[in-house]
């Protein structure tokens, strides 16, 4: 009697052998998340379907992202989701667990029956990850046999971003697995196209670029960084403004954050129209060309106020040419070779200048 | 209006010898920096190279070595500072380190 219960249990909670018992999601992902609308079974356990709309709370995450608020853990679980209702002849796409470029992925994906295999990149975007390995062969290949995915589709190919192949070798995950890598284009906008063409993708879909809107979005974070760091410079300045004969004001204030917003935001967006090559270069010529007009409505070129105006000409242009040098992580086009280069001669030339100008500085104020 | 780095800096290589004309390194290069002339792959533009490494990684003959890294000021400061290779720690938000 207790046997015949048994099995008529086992009956009542199993499927067919091969596809058996409702286990683990191959994916772990929190319910109440609004970017998933459902489960999709597949012969290897249940899948999240995933929104190809981005809701307010998307959005403001990407925004405090954007601003560097608790961006360090912006991420979701890797594995595989699905994106409309896939089956085992639909497309693989490759994407990384920064929860910013799966946003920027499933927003394109509307009308799509594919899948989306998540690769564990620490939270980080494609190329960054793919830079770091990351984004790499073994996690590829590790994730593949982790989700079961040749269980899954009965294809074996793979459509990874472009900006993967950094950290991907495609004939060793070939090797490996058995799945033909393809690279798809640079910008997630460009994968319907891509699919529909048959994975081709156009020249112009492989170049990146880095348009004026692409440097304005980088901005703010770095804008919020170096404000952080100047509360350390404005609390040395309150305390020698304890014993200062010439205390610092709001004019100096002024003058230090014209320095920096000139550094971490309009060479940025002015880039390729300021004369030069080197990143630092243009810093410091933006930020000559702001401390002379400042130091000149000021009338700092009187007798009087000269050493005030020689040490603001030594330290603010070094600064913003500082912060200038400091976008060429952000930027998409710098190699790692040139930056040294760079580096090697500007980064002397800063700190002599920076140093000269804070004696010059103090010995006026004090 | 091009964006463009230093000139004569990139460690870029390509041993025309070994290259099978497979196109892999035309296809990953975000900046476009091979072509494919009479089944080799040759560089274009060498001063457009950002040595990411995507070619000389997807190359099955290993006919390209190039030195990659990150173009990061913050990562090489870092990586002075601590003795370490320089690397993308820093932020998750930027398009590149």
């Amino acid at each position: 009697m207790s046997n015949k219960l048994k099995m008529i249990n086992d009956n009542s909670c199993c499927c067919p052998a091969d596809n058996c018992c409702r286990t683990e999601p191959i994916t772990p992902y929190d319910k109440n998340e609004q970017w998933v609308t459902g489960e999709i079974d597949t012969p290897k356990g249940y899948v999240p379907v995933v929104s190809t709309n981005l809701h307010f709370k998307d959005t403001l995450g990407a925004w405090k992202v954007r601003w560097g608020l608790g961006r360090m853990n912006y991420k979701i679980s890797p594995g595989l989701y699905a994106v409309g209702k896939p089956d085992h002849t639909s497309p693989v796409l490759v994407s990384a667990n920064f929860k910013l470029t799966f946003d920027a992925l499933r927003k394109e994906l509307s009308g799509l029956d594919c899948w989306i295999l998540i690769l564990d990149t620490k939270g980080i975007n494609v190329w960054c990850a793919a830079g770091k390995g990351t984004f790499g062969t073994d996690e590829l290949v590790g994730r593949i046999s982790k989700t079961g995915l040749s269980g899954i589709v009965s294809h074996r190919k793979l459509v990874l971003p472009q900006l993967g192949a950094p950290g991907v070798s495609a004939y060793e995950v070939t090797r490996q697995t058995g799945f033909s890598v393809v690279y798809g284009p640079v910008r997630a906008k460009d994968i319907k196209a891509f699919l529909d063409s048959g994975f081709k993708a156009t020249e112009e879909m492989r170049t990146v670029k880095f348009t004026m809107w692409d440097r304005l979005v980088l901005t703010p974070v770095e804008l919020v960084s170096v404000a952080r760091s100047s509360l350390v410079v404005f609390g040395v300045l309150f305390l020698l403004n304890l014993f200062a004969t010439k205390p610092f004001g709001l004019a100096d204030f002024i003058a230090y954050s014209g320095a920096v917003v000139t550094g971490t935001v309009i060479t940025p967006l002015l880039l390729p129209l300021i004369p030069g090559r080197a990143f630092s270069w243009k810093g410091w010529l933006l930020g000559l060309l702001w401390t002379l007009g400042f130091t000149w409505f000021n009338g700092w070129f009187a007798p009087g106020f000269l050493l005030l105006a020689i040490g603001y000409l030594l330290v603010l242009p070094s600064l913003s040419a500082y912060l200038a040098m400091n976008f060429t992580g952000s930027s998409t086009y710098t190699s790692f070779s040139g930056v040294i280069k760079e580096m090697k001669i500007a980064v002397p030339l800063m700190a002599l200048s920076a140093a000269a100008g804070i004696v010059l500085l103090l010995i006026n104020s004090l | 209006m091009k964006l463009r780095y230093l000139k004569n800096v990139s460690t870029l290589r390509l041993s025309i010898e070994k290259c099978s004309g497979c196109r892999r390194c035309a296809e990953v290069c975000p900046h476009r920096v091979f072509s494919i002339n009479e089944k080799k792959a040759q560089i274009e533009d060498k001063d457009r190279c950002m040595e990411c490494g995507a070619c000389a990684k997807n190359c099955p003959e290993n006919a390209i070595t190039v030195n990659a890294g990150v173009g990061c000021a913050a990562a090489v400061i870092i990586g002075w500072l601590t003795g370490s290779e320089p690397s993308c720690d820093c932020s998750s938000a930027k398009e590149c380190c």
